[in-house]
């Protein structure tokens, strides 16, 4: 079993315990309802209040089912998720396809509430229910010439409108190193709110990476490849200039078309203000040892 | 077909156009308040204002055409309809100010630094002269000159559409559709010039 991640990011957990017990008074409070009410999602405050599940669900990026930002929700219905298999291959002592029922009878799935960040400089909080990539990663037993792991979205032509037009070169794939595949909040998932995960957010299985932009947290998993050779990612393959392979959350260094140095939280309606944005996302306590000694101006 | 629309027309005075311009806008604030744009109806009443202003300068290069080619006389509502797209395009850059950025400083910073976003804004810069002009005490007051400053047009929508390509992420079909509509329009111009007039203005155009 990998290390566990312990943090369980709830509020009492990220705000300090003083803090958190003054804002659970001021609750209980009429007055401090209407107040929490006005102070909105705070996450500068330390605390991490959830999306709706209507927020989550309507507002995605899933160009298999097209570009618009509604496109995937009004179009993903279309995907047929049962059965759904998982070809795990390369550097593994075990490959082979997986079944994803028997992959989550061995898996324990939890609650995760992750900030989630596009590199559209647009953020949400996810209440994520998944289990561990490392998990999955030692049901499959990693070799040790591994380095990488690649990984790659269905392409089924037949249920995914949006691949008619060559916006992508499909299929989508994607990549981390293995070190960072196997850190304690890389997170495989398979609901939102306790309920499965809806085909727009990446049913059955999805990749949650929470320190880097949403694109690297792959959709509709296929295939879980390890490799000792970095992988290409499809966005990278667009267009290199703007998407490196890491794409860490990263309020310094500056995306040519958004500015990444604050975002705006979905849910504010017309007047949501912008909030600035953490280096990791807010995760550089777990996850800037990874990348010690890297230049990541350069490795973006 | 074409005259029953151009005698219609006629009757239709442009100063409707003014009445029913603002109608949209107050259609979209209604429903971005009421759920009907979405989660995030910044971004989507930035992109539908755009895009309607978009469409309705493509509308204005596609008259002198669809005359030409069509017998469609729409000519009489030229000016407003340019005006029209102008107010669009001001609503347009105004969500994107004060709603969508929000901080002074960068602002400045993506004009400078973000491609679409500086020929978004030359595109704009390029249309407030036209549309400071788009008044009949103008029209007399310059004479030719008029002519030779509303030429700014092409190059404005040209600008336009190109900021909406640039600012798509991936290969995508729509900006390229009006991209390529746009190109169209100024084209069947071009030709027609340098036939009818050697070569010399269209050449030193184009």
């Amino acid at each position: 079993m990998a290390f566990r991640w312990k943090g369980d990011l709830k509020d009492h957990h990220v705000t300090d315990e003083a803090h958190w017990l003054n804002r659970r008074q001021i609750i209980g409070g009429a007055a401090g309802i209407a107040l929490a009410g006005l102070a909105g999602r705070s996450q500068a405050a330390g605390t991490l209040e959830p999306n709706s599940w209507e927020e989550i669900t309507s507002y995605n990026n899933y160009y298999e089912f097209g570009t618009g930002k509604e496109d995937p929700k009004a179009y993903a219905g279309a995907l047929t998720t049962k059965p759904w298999t998982v070809t795990i291959d390369g550097l593994v002592d075990s490959p082979g396809d997986y079944a994803l029922e028997d992959i989550l009878s061995k898996m324990t799935v939890e609650e995760r509430i992750y900030r989630f960040r596009c590199v559209e400089a647009w953020s949400m909080v996810v209440p994520w229910n998944g289990f561990e990539l490392a998990d999955l990663l030692e049901l499959a037993g990693v070799q040790s010439g591994a380095k990488y792991v690649a990984f790659e979205t269905l392409y089924r032509p037949e249920e995914m409108r949006g691949t008619a037009y060559p916006v992508l070169d499909w299929p989508y794939v994607e990549g981390l190193r293995l070190d960072e595949a196997v850190n304690p909040l890389t997170l495989l998932a398979t609901g939102i709110y306790g309920k499965d995960i809806p085909n727009q957010n990446g049913a059955p299985l999805r990749l949650v990476v929470p320190w880097k932009y949403g694109f690297k947290s792959i959709k509709s998993i296929v295939r879980v490849t390890l490799t000792d050779s970095e992988p290409p990612t499809s966005w990278n393959k667009a267009n290199p200039r703007e998407y490196g392979f890491y794409s860490n959350v990263n309020p310094q260094v500056d995306h040519p078309r958004w500015s990444q140095a604050t975002e705006r939280p979905i849910g504010g309606g017309f007047f949501a203000k912008r909030q600035p944005t953490l280096m990791f996302n807010g995760y550089e306590q777990e996850v800037a040892a990874l990348y010690d000694g890297m230049d990541l101006s350069k490795s973006f | 077909m074409v005259n029953w629309i151009n005698s219609v027309s006629r009757r239709l005075p442009p100063w409707l156009l003014y009445m029913v311009a603002p109608l949209p806008v107050a259609w979209f604030l209604y429903l971005g308040f009421t759920g009907g744009l979405g989660v995030e109806p910044i971004r989507a009443l930035e992109h539908k204002l755009g895009e309607l202003g978009l469409q309705i300068l493509l509308l204005v290069l596609a008259i002198t055409p669809l005359r030409r080619y069509a017998g469609l006389n729409l000519l009489r509502f030229r000016r407003a309809l340019g005006l029209v797209a102008f107010f669009y395009i001001t609503l347009h850059l105004l969500v994107w100010l004060v709603l969508d950025v929000q901080i002074p400083a960068q602002i400045w910073a993506d004009i400078v630094k973000r491609p679409y976003i500086t020929i978004g804004m030359l595109a704009f810069v390029l249309m407030i002269p036209l549309a400071l002009t788009s008044n009949n005490l103008s029209v007399r007051r310059l004479g030719k000159r008029w002519r030779k400053l509303h030429w700014l047009t092409y190059p404005a929508v040209l600008l336009g559409s190109l900021h909406f390509v640039l600012l798509t992420k991936g290969f995508q079909m729509e900006p390229l559709l009006y991209l390529g509509a746009t190109v169209l329009l100024l084209a069947l111009r071009l030709k027609k010039r340098s036939l009818g007039r050697l070569g010399t203005v269209g050449g030193a155009r184009g």
